[in-house]
């Protein structure tokens, strides 16, 4: 098996090789998920403790379900209500938590590089739900596991990320992993939600949606944090909506087979038209929800292998 | 005070910018004697017993550094004055020109007062304290900037806090003009860096870091440059890390106005890419910059356009730095690995000794109108000796700062300080 590592942080960190053993396993859980008995015993015994240092409903309960179908005891810890707020430290958090014997820690902060800080304090498996505006690798591999099924292949496709770049983990890990897949991306968005310099990673970038959009073969959406709609990032919503909102116009301008992703939750009519995200010929939202169970359960089930073989090994304590 | 004579040594002068094999006599505290030749017989006519061979290593005037924060009030569990003199000492440092940027800030002569008797108390090298330029740094009201200027002060600076607003700047600069008193600021548009804790780039934009354009110093620079002009102040600006600051440097020195600039070592040393995988001990203010940045301030500081190089000493305890890159504090510890990070520009060739010794000792003392940084009779024997290729790895646990916040941890460097003397007294000996 060619998947190595203790945690899962990034996609940096993956191989073309890895992302593809997560993505074969992922298949078969989907199998798994639409049976009427959806339960495996991969993490009979170990305990997952889902630690949100951030609001999120759907990437918890995604993870707590993933979790519950493999076996496994699972834990929801809502970090902002807690001792953060007393003042305890990240690391004091991590050691306290450490000392009750989790098997999978699932983390999401919003400081980039929390997640890494974390699971370089503690004994068990860490899986990065979201990092500040670094990175969420399970968002980009089940996304990539989405484009596989509806397309066939996971190379040589034109995909468009679309919108406030700058401040999305999602994009930075779909670029990474789309480029190590060997595919062509374009960013599309308003020049000030961009990264600088943010072209020498080897993609492609637009400031106008209909030349971004041509002839590619997947749009991905991103949210657009309402906080930044205010007049500091880009002039109003409605102006947004004109130049860089998903409708069946702009898509046009895409091949005629080409799917629209977004990673939820959508503002209708603000990146994206409501009637193009529920029109079940292009969008593929639904399936990215689905598909996120599945990817979460292989992760969590290639991280437990590692940790007992290591712990048969003797390496763990 | 006994006499003492250091003899077989590579004497580093940075007013002659040579490098010579020879001698120095030292008598009550001062350089007596420089010797080149019939070194042999000037010897035999002194006591056998106070005479040191130098073993053919170099010999220069102390360090003279300036921007050393030490915790004193407020922060003793950071650094205090003893252990930041015992590192001072080991790192070839015998001047510290100390920060006011305290808990609280050094704005009153009283607390001026405090500090330098509690500094003299404690630390075998000098210390001499710099004080706020508004009260508590809060860039509204100026400090007795007369009164701190007699107790003591030999700068005034509110240190990282820009003063945001040029009235309230240019006001300072006029009053501290009158008394011809050196305000020394941190060249840095307050808007534009807000909130950053990297320079924007590729690499802020592949770790998701919240970043400031390196345009953001030279437009911070190029305002005190125009309130300097309009009030004839004195004005150094503490670190300048950007090629495009540089220009508007130049153009102010052409022009005649009274600025100098110095350049922190870890700007020197390290780029923006050595954060890696969120290291939080490499976050220092201003943030690290590109190498091409890099390169330009080496560049500078071997022209001379940068005039001074600072160790920006920031002690910074383990819990301040153990938390997410934008949470952490900034700041290093560098006293002691001053002198070997900075060898390392004489080892890539890019300066020679003399030239990086005026950076260290003889430009910093002149703009404080200090009486050191020279390697002439009539000096005080403040004096370093040192090996400058002896190589080792730094372990940060052997310092002798109170903290341990050094980039340099585990890193191969080069150079080592064999004695240090202060007034030709032996405060370091290795």
């Amino acid at each position: 098996m060619s998947f190595r590592a203790k945690h899962l942080l990034s996609i940096e960190q993956l191989s073309p090789e890895e992302i593809e053993t997560i993505l074969n396993l992922s298949d078969e859980y989907v199998d798994l998920n639409r049976r009427q008995v959806k339960h495996s015993d991969a993490l009979a015994g170990l305990t997952q403790i889902n630690m949100f240092f951030e609001n999120s409903t759907r990437t918890q309960a995604s993870f707590e379900l993933a979790g519950k179908r493999l076996g496994a005891d699972v834990m929801n810890m809502a970090m902002q209500a807690s001792s953060v707020k007393k003042g305890e430290t990240l690391i004091d958090t991590a050691l306290t938590l450490n000392a009750m014997h989790p098997d999978l820690l699932v983390v999401r902060h919003p400081h980039s590089g929390a997640v890494e800080l974390l699971a370089s304090k503690v004994n068990c498996a860490v899986l990065n739900a979201g990092d500040g505006r670094h990175e969420h690798p399970t968002q980009a591999l089940l996304d990539a596991l989405t484009i596989r099924r509806k397309k066939g292949r996971l190379h040589r496709l034109s995909i468009a990320i679309c919108g406030d770049i700058a401040h999305s983990r999602v994009a930075r890990s779909n670029l990474i992993l789309l480029g190590k897949m060997e595919n062509r991306v374009r960013l599309v968005g308003p020049p000030t939600l961009m990264p600088s310099q943010i072209a020498e990673l080897g993609v492609e970038v637009f400031d106008d949606m209909r030349e971004g959009l041509k002839d590619v073969d997947v749009v991905m959406m991103l949210r657009l944090q309402r906080e930044r709609m205010d007049g500091g990032f880009i002039p109003s919503e409605r102006e947004y909506y004109h130049r860089f909102g998903l409708d069946a116009e702009k898509l046009s301008y895409a091949k005629q087979d080409a799917i629209v992703m977004h990673p939820g939750p959508m503002n209708r009519g603000v990146e994206i038209d409501g009637l193009l995200a529920d029109d079940i010929n292009r969008s593929v939202i639904q399936d990215q929800v689905e598909m996120g169970v599945a990817v979460r359960m292989a992760a969590m089930d290639l991280l437990a292998r590692n940790l007992r073989a290591s712990s048969d090994e003797g390496v763990m304590v | 005070m006994s006499d003492l004579f250091l003899t077989n040594a590579r004497l580093i002068d940075p007013e002659a910018g040579t490098e010579t094999f020879g001698a120095i006599k030292i008598s009550e505290g001062k350089i007596a004697e420089i010797l080149t030749q019939d070194i042999e017989k000037a010897i035999k006519n002194f006591p056998a017993g106070k005479v040191a061979d130098c073993g053919g290593q170099y010999l220069a005037p102390g360090i003279v550094d300036i921007g050393v924060k030490i915790g004193e009030p407020g922060e003793r569990h950071k650094e205090s004055f003893r252990t930041a003199g015992a590192a001072a000492a080991a790192g070839g440092i015998t001047t510290m020109i100390t920060r006011p940027d305290t808990t609280p800030a050094l704005d009153t002569p009283e607390a001026l007062e405090f500090v330098a008797r509690r500094a003299n108390e404690a630390a075998p090298v000098h210390i001499l304290p710099m004080a706020a330029l508004t009260k508590g740094r809060e860039g509204r009201e100026m400090v007795e900037i007369g009164f701190l200027h007699d107790a003591g002060a030999v700068a005034f600076t509110d240190c990282d806090r820009v003063v945001e607003s040029p009235k309230v700047f240019s006001r300072c600069l006029t009053y501290a003009r009158s008394l011809g008193a050196l305000v020394m600021a941190h060249p840095q548009d307050p808007g534009l860096s807000k909130g950053a804790a990297v320079t924007s780039g590729k690499f802020a934009s592949l770790k998701g870091l919240p970043a400031v354009s390196p345009m953001a110093e030279r437009m911070g620079l190029e305002r005190d440059l125009a309130l300097v002009e309009m009030t004839g102040a004195r004005y150094h600006a503490d670190c300048i890390s950007t090629a495009g600051a540089l220009p508007a440097l130049q153009r102010a020195k052409d022009a005649g106005l009274d600025v100098t600039a110095g350049v922190s070592i870890h700007h020197l040393t390290l780029n923006e890419f050595d954060v890696g995988d969120y290291r939080s001990f490499f976050k220092v203010k201003p943030p690290l910059r590109s190498e091409d940045d890099r390169f330009a301030t080496v560049a500078a500081v071997a022209s001379g356009l940068i005039d001074v190089i600072s160790s920006f000493h920031t002690p910074q305890d383990e819990e301040s730095k153990r938390l997410p890159y934008e949470e952490a504090a900034s700041g290093a510890v560098a006293l002691e690995t001053l002198l070997p990070a900075a060898l390392r520009l004489v080892h890539a060739g890019a300066i020679d000794l003399p030239t990086l010794w005026r950076a260290l000792s003889l430009n910093p003392a002149r703009r404080l109108g200090l009486d050191a940084g020279r390697l002439a009779v009539g000096a005080p024997a403040d004096l370093v000796l040192f090996d400058p290729n002896t190589p080792f790895v730094l372990d940060r646990f052997k310092l002798r700062s109170k903290s341990k916040n050094t980039p340099f941890d585990e890193q191969r460097m080069q150079g080592k300080v064999l004695k240090t003397f202060v007034g030709g007294i032996e405060v370091f000996g290795a």
